[in-house]
């Protein structure tokens, strides 16, 4: 079963044992509008918790995005590279950027849950 | 421009500082329309209402109504306007008939641009529409330098409304029947829907289209009654900004300022062969020596190999030796292109269309090339 954890800066990682899954939330691809290119990290690229893993762009500005856990990339969404519109479409879906090996996952303990994001969106408006 | 670790949302949180905003006529009118607001040159302005792509999609195919109400509209009066304005501007006024317009800048000492505008002349007077972040200061400029040789009107009770698109002519012309005979970079006062306008065939999305100045209380009557035609879709900043940089227009601020010269920025057609030879203008001395001599820079029109687009400021290098040639002044996707574009400065030796460059986008090194602008070809009614 696996458990979705949000940022502040509005990625989430998706956790099943080891395997996390990481892209943007609906909220950040609605605030940034219509998506034209993602550059997607590099399969085997060890990612600091934290650290800069992708950059997604909308027509108007580049925002980075960061891994919310550490580890190794295991898989990077090649469909986006075509369609980087799917996350517009479907950002916890379809839309996911890229996996990787939680080398650490105490970090995920300090993220926010479903229910504490939609708190935290809600106060941003 | 690469946003700092803070949030996706940098822009928002950073804008939202700062004095209070003014609010154009439409105001209302646009938060009906679910517009995103944001701040800009001291305007709450709408961003976008249904997306920047599909926006600007439709403004290439059928028409785009556009709020620009926060752009400066001054009025000169006098026998002695044109000549009078023609020692702030290289563009030629004295010569230009009743009821036609001209693109110039206001210059500076150093024949850089302190900010660019259109200028039409009527049967007893010029209007000039202006920068909306500059305007303050070209007012003040304005006033202080010919203020005493015409009469000088700011028309703060005017909306300035953009109908842009192929399909402009033909929903005017509904409206306003003469407005369909009108040429390219001509003015008419014309009475839309029984309001007194003063209308221009002019834009900045390279498409044909008009300007319209209206009393500001009509304002928000006029958007609706154009809105209310099929072809008509409301627009916002955002495509304005992506339409603007498919035609190879250039932003003030970004393509153009106070360090760039209009003879650097491929604008010397906006300087008639009289006004070449006579001068008169700040920085006239700079820029004849530019025209005679030639410029170290020129601004071009770069496309970037593959899809990441390169933003203002990223650095343009030498494909021989990495070393740096220039830099991006406005770059994003542009969606009629199905691509990035941009434009930017680079030394005279690279400047011609065909020549391969290298971006430095994130540390890497993009291929691109110097390409002839406009990107998407302009559509004009010229007759």
């Amino acid at each position: 079963m696996a458990t979705i954890k949000f940022t502040k800066e509005h990625e989430w990682i998706s956790v099943d044992g080891d395997q996390g899954t990481v892209g943007i939330t609906a909220y950040a691809q609605e605030q940034l509008g219509d998506i034209v290119f993602v550059e997607l990290p590099e399969v085997g690229a060890d990612l600091e918790p934290g650290g800069e893993a992708a950059v997604v762009e909308s027509v108007k500005a580049a925002s980075e995005i960061y891994t919310p856990a550490g580890g190794s990339v295991t898989e990077v969404n090649d469909d986006l590279t075509e369609e980087p519109a799917k996350i517009n479409a479907d950002a916890l879906g379809e839309g996911w950027i890229f996996r990787i090996k939680v080398s650490d996952a105490s970090p995920l303990d300090d993220l926010m849950d479903q229910a504490a994001y939609d708190e935290y969106v809600a106060g941003l408006d | 421009m690469p946003v700092a670790p803070a949030t996706l949302l940098e822009n928002r949180v950073t804008d939202n500082q700062g004095q209070d905003l003014k609010q154009t006529p439409l105001d209302a009118l646009h938060r009906k329309l679910g517009a995103k607001m944001v701040p800009f040159a001291g305007y709450d302005m709408p961003v976008q209402y249904d997306g920047i792509l599909a926006e600007h999609q439709h403004t290439r195919a059928k028409a785009g109504l556009f709020d620009v109400s926060h752009m400066g509209q001054v009025i000169l009066r006098g026998g002695d306007a044109a000549a009078a304005l023609e020692t702030l501007v290289p563009g030629d006024f004295q010569e230009l008939p009743v009821g036609k317009m001209r693109y110039t800048m206001l210059t500076n000492e150093q024949g850089g641009i302190m900010d660019d505008l259109m200028g039409s002349r009527g049967s007893d007077h010029l209007f000039l529409v202006v920068n909306a972040g500059c305007k303050e200061r070209d007012i003040a400029h304005i006033r202080e330098r010919i203020g005493g040789r015409c009469e000088m009107e700011v028309l703060y009770d005017r909306a300035l409304l953009a109908l842009q698109g192929p399909a402009a002519a033909e929903v005017l012309a509904r409206l306003a029947p003469p407005a369909r005979h009108m040429l390219f970079m001509t003015a008419e006062t014309l009475t839309i829907a029984d309001v007194p306008c003063f209308v221009t065939r002019s834009g900045y999305t390279g498409e044909d289209g008009f300007e319209i100045s209206v009393p500001e209380d009509k304002a928000e009557h006029l958007a609706g009654m154009l809105l209310h035609e099929p072809e008509v879709k409301a627009i916002g900043l955002g495509a304005r900004d992506s339409l603007r940089l498919e035609a190879g227009l250039c932003l003030f601020g970004n393509d153009i300022d106070e360090t760039t010269t209009p003879i650097e920025a491929g604008l010397i057609w906006t300087i008639s062969k009289r006004r070449r030879q006579e001068g008169g203008f700040p920085g006239a001395d700079v820029i004849q020596r530019q025209i005679a001599e030639g410029v170290e820079r020129r601004l071009v029109g770069i496309r970037p190999e593959g899809r990441a687009p390169a933003r203002a400021h990223t650095k343009i290098t030498s494909t021989a030796d990495d070393s740096i040639i220039g830099e991006v002044t406005s770059g994003g996707f542009g969606p009629s292109v199905e691509g990035p574009v941009a434009m930017g400065y680079v030394k005279t030796t690279f400047a011609k269309p065909g020549t391969p460059v290298n971006l430095s986008v994130r540390g890497k090194s993009l291929p691109a090339e110097v390409i002839k602008m406009p990107f998407v070809e302009h559509r004009y009614y010229k007759k």
